[in-house]
């Protein structure tokens, strides 16, 4: 088990790697750089901008160059666009807020998408599972940047519950957390419920479910222990995914609710070419969508015993 | 095999209702299973062997099936109407089934252990470690090498075979008077049945435990049981003692089965024997004989009525116009 742990970590190096090479590329093949914006800059201020940035050398050696910086020093560079202000700085002001917003998300659609499948499959065609499918089907198929508003517009502008943007630093405190964490929660909640529903109801079905009631077992150990360890195993196969799309809706929800997270810097540094700055989001966000499915087969492999470590 | 029943199963009805219309999987099932006695059930795929055995314990998916009629007559009370609680302490406990797949009927999820403890701890309120030493011995009885270590493994660790050892050892664990065995061999390689088969018929001897044995397969029947019951669409067409059967099968159909056994002794020219037709479609079946398209001595009474079961002698007994007088 160990050493499947470590070499999978091990793993994640060339991972990483090729992710930072690709993005290098595609970014600076893109048409358009940081500083040609709508105002056609000197010749000669250009010029400086482009050395003091060595922007000037080949590209093979900005490459090299800003490997070298990433990987021995951690250092993403300066911002091109935020004055004065570091990529590294910019990512760890804003980030640790994304990742805690898309944390609290997941955990809300696991916790609750689980519990609406397991009781819909122990009550199918009952008024539960109509009840918990339909309001699946709403999560599935109505977009975020429709739920947030809607949801903005009956709690906070009709019902006056809750402030309509914000977040924790603000005066409002906590509760701001709320709306953003179940708009980006509801469309995997609505995922997770279909999900281990439909695995509820096939283990169910299947023989070593048989054989536990013939034992004469109380249906609440029949379930309990018996069904629910094989039907939660999809849903974990679907937490990397599910982690990667929450942190990805983020940047949708970051602007309805006007969170300063990290999704909101890397809409602007795409429009703005800010190139250093794209590069650190881009890593930094593969690092932990790697990392969440590097956890995601670490747990999958405590709960299947089937899996073999070699 | 004594001459006391334990379990008496009476005209029992099992249908399902399904979206093409009722499927009258058990049509009027009746049997007697004496103590001790190994009680052979053949029949082609579909005859509902397995719907009768499942119905035993009251184990029908409902929906959509549901036992429509009959008793199942177990230590005077009928499992039929009992409670869920009542039956709950029946089954694994005084009536152990055992099935076809061993590779899918043990939880992939959890260690041998824990699923061999459980039964023994609800059945026989021992303590766990009481518990795990009885299920090593059971173990060691089902011909489990170092079941010491092994029952600590999780199921994929074992061959089919082993499984279905585990699921003979578990089966019995807590001295049921009846294990119901639907299948246990079909899953497995031909060299592996024997020897399943023999532990079954060793194991259940030792411990003087009935059997009930569902098959396909004539040979298998033969070698183990002291009493047949010949299942065709829902009905036991025939009944009795195995020589009995062998010896001297008074329905076609029984006949036909006979002859389709391939024999060592016959030339080897000869093409297998095999019953002509299709089984019957069991759905809203008409209250006729259902054999009686594939039957070569069909005769007209066939086509209107079932026959009753009439009694040839020496315990056997068929359902079948060419003993019974037709009224
Ligand atoms: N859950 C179900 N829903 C509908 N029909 C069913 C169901 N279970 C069994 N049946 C029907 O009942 C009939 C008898 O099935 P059963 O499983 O008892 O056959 P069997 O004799 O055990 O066959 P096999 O040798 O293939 O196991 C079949 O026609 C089958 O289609
Ligand atoms: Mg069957």
């Amino acid at each position: 088990m160990m050493k499947f742990i470590i070499r999978r970590l091990l793993s994640l190096i060339p991972t990483m790697f090729i992710i930072i090479t690709l993005s290098f590329f595609l970014i600076h093949i893109a048409p358009g750089g940081p500083f040609s914006g709508e105002k056609k800059l000197p010749p000669h201020v250009l010029a400086n901008i482009l050395k003091k940035y060595h922007m000037d050398e080949p590209l093979g050696a900005q490459y090299l160059r800003y490997l070298n910086d990433v990987i021995l020093h951690f250092d993403l560079g300066p911002s091109y666009r935020y004055e004065d202000q570091s990529v590294n700085g910019l990512i760890s002001a804003t980030m640790p807020r994304s990742i805690f917003l898309g944390f609290v998300s997941l955990l809300l659609s696991v916790a609750l998408g689980g519990a609406a499948g397991i009781i819909s499959a122990l009550r199918q065609n009952k008024w539960q599972d109509y009840l918990s499918m339909s309001v699946a089907v709403i999560g599935i198929s109505v977009p975020l940047f429709v739920i947030g508003p809607v949801i903005q517009l009956i709690f906070a502008m009709q019902l006056h519950w809750l402030p309509v943007t914000g977040w924790i630093n603000s005066r409002a405190g906590w509760v701001t957390l709320i709306m953003p964490a179940v708009t980006l929660a509801f469309p995997y909640f609505a995922y997770i419920a279909r999900l281990s529903r439909g695995s509820v109801l096939e283990v169910l079905r299947s023989d070593y479910i048989r054989t536990a009631r013939a034992k004469g077992l109380k249906e609440s150990v029949v379930i309990g222990k018996h069904v629910l360890k094989g039907a939660m195993l999809p849903v974990v196969s679907y937490l990397g995914p599910a982690f990667a799309g929450i942190i990805t809706g983020s940047i949708v929800v970051e602007t309805v609710f006007q969170i300063p997270g990290v999704g909101r810097i890397f809409v602007q540094s795409a429009l703005n070419r800010d190139y250093t700055l794209i590069m650190g989001d881009i890593i930094t966000y593969s690092a932990v969508l790697v990392f969440a499915n590097f956890l995601v087969d670490v747990i999958y492999g405590f709960l299947d015993p089937r899996i073999a470590y070699k | 095999m004594t001459e006391e029943i334990i379990l008496q199963v009476q005209d029992l009805k099992t249908y399902f209702h399904t979206d093409e219309g009722i499927v009258k999987a058990v049509d009027g099932v009746t049997f007697d299973l004496h103590k001790g006695e190994t009680l052979g059930i053949v029949g082609e795929s579909g005859s509902g062997k397995s719907v009768t055995n499942l119905s035993i314990i009251n184990m029908i998916p409902n929906p959509p099936g549901k036992i429509a009629g009959g008793q199942v007559m177990y230590a005077g009370k009928d499992l039929v109407k009992l409670t869920i609680n009542e039956l709950r302490s029946i089954r694994g406990n005084k009536i152990s089934m055992i099935f076809q797949d061993p590779m899918t009927s043990l939880n992939p999820y959890l260690r041998i252990s824990t699923q061999m403890i459980e039964t023994i701890v609800l059945h026989q309120k021992l303590d766990k470690k009481t518990a795990k030493a009885k299920a090593i011995d059971m173990l060691k009885l089902a011909g489990i090498p170092a079941p010491e270590k092994r029952i600590d493994q999780y199921p994929h660790q074992f061959s089919g075979g082993m499984r279905q050892r585990v699921m003979i050892a578990m089966g019995l664990s807590c001295n049921p008077e009846i294990l119901i065995a639907d299948e246990p061999t079909s899953a497995l390689d031909v060299t592996i049945q024997a020897q399943i088969l023999d532990l079954i018929k060793d194991l259940t001897a030792r411990l003087g435990t009935a059997v009930i044995l569902i098959t396909h397969s004539l040979g298998v029947v033969a070698g183990m049981c002291d009493t047949i019951c010949v299942m065709y669409a829902g009905r036991i067409v025939e009944r009795g003692p195995t020589t009995e059967i062998f010896d001297k099968p008074k329905h076609p159909y029984t006949q036909g089965l006979i002859k389709s056994v391939p024999r060592l002794d016959k030339t080897s020219g000869d093409r297998l024997y095999s019953i002509r037709g299709q089984p019957p479609n069991v759905i809203d079946l008409p209250d006729c004989c259902p054999f009686y398209p594939r039957c070569d001595k069909a005769m007209d009474v066939c086509k209107r009525k079932y026959p009753l079961s009439k009694d040839v002698g020496n315990g056997h007994a068929v359902s079948c116009w060419l003993y019974t007088e037709a009224k």
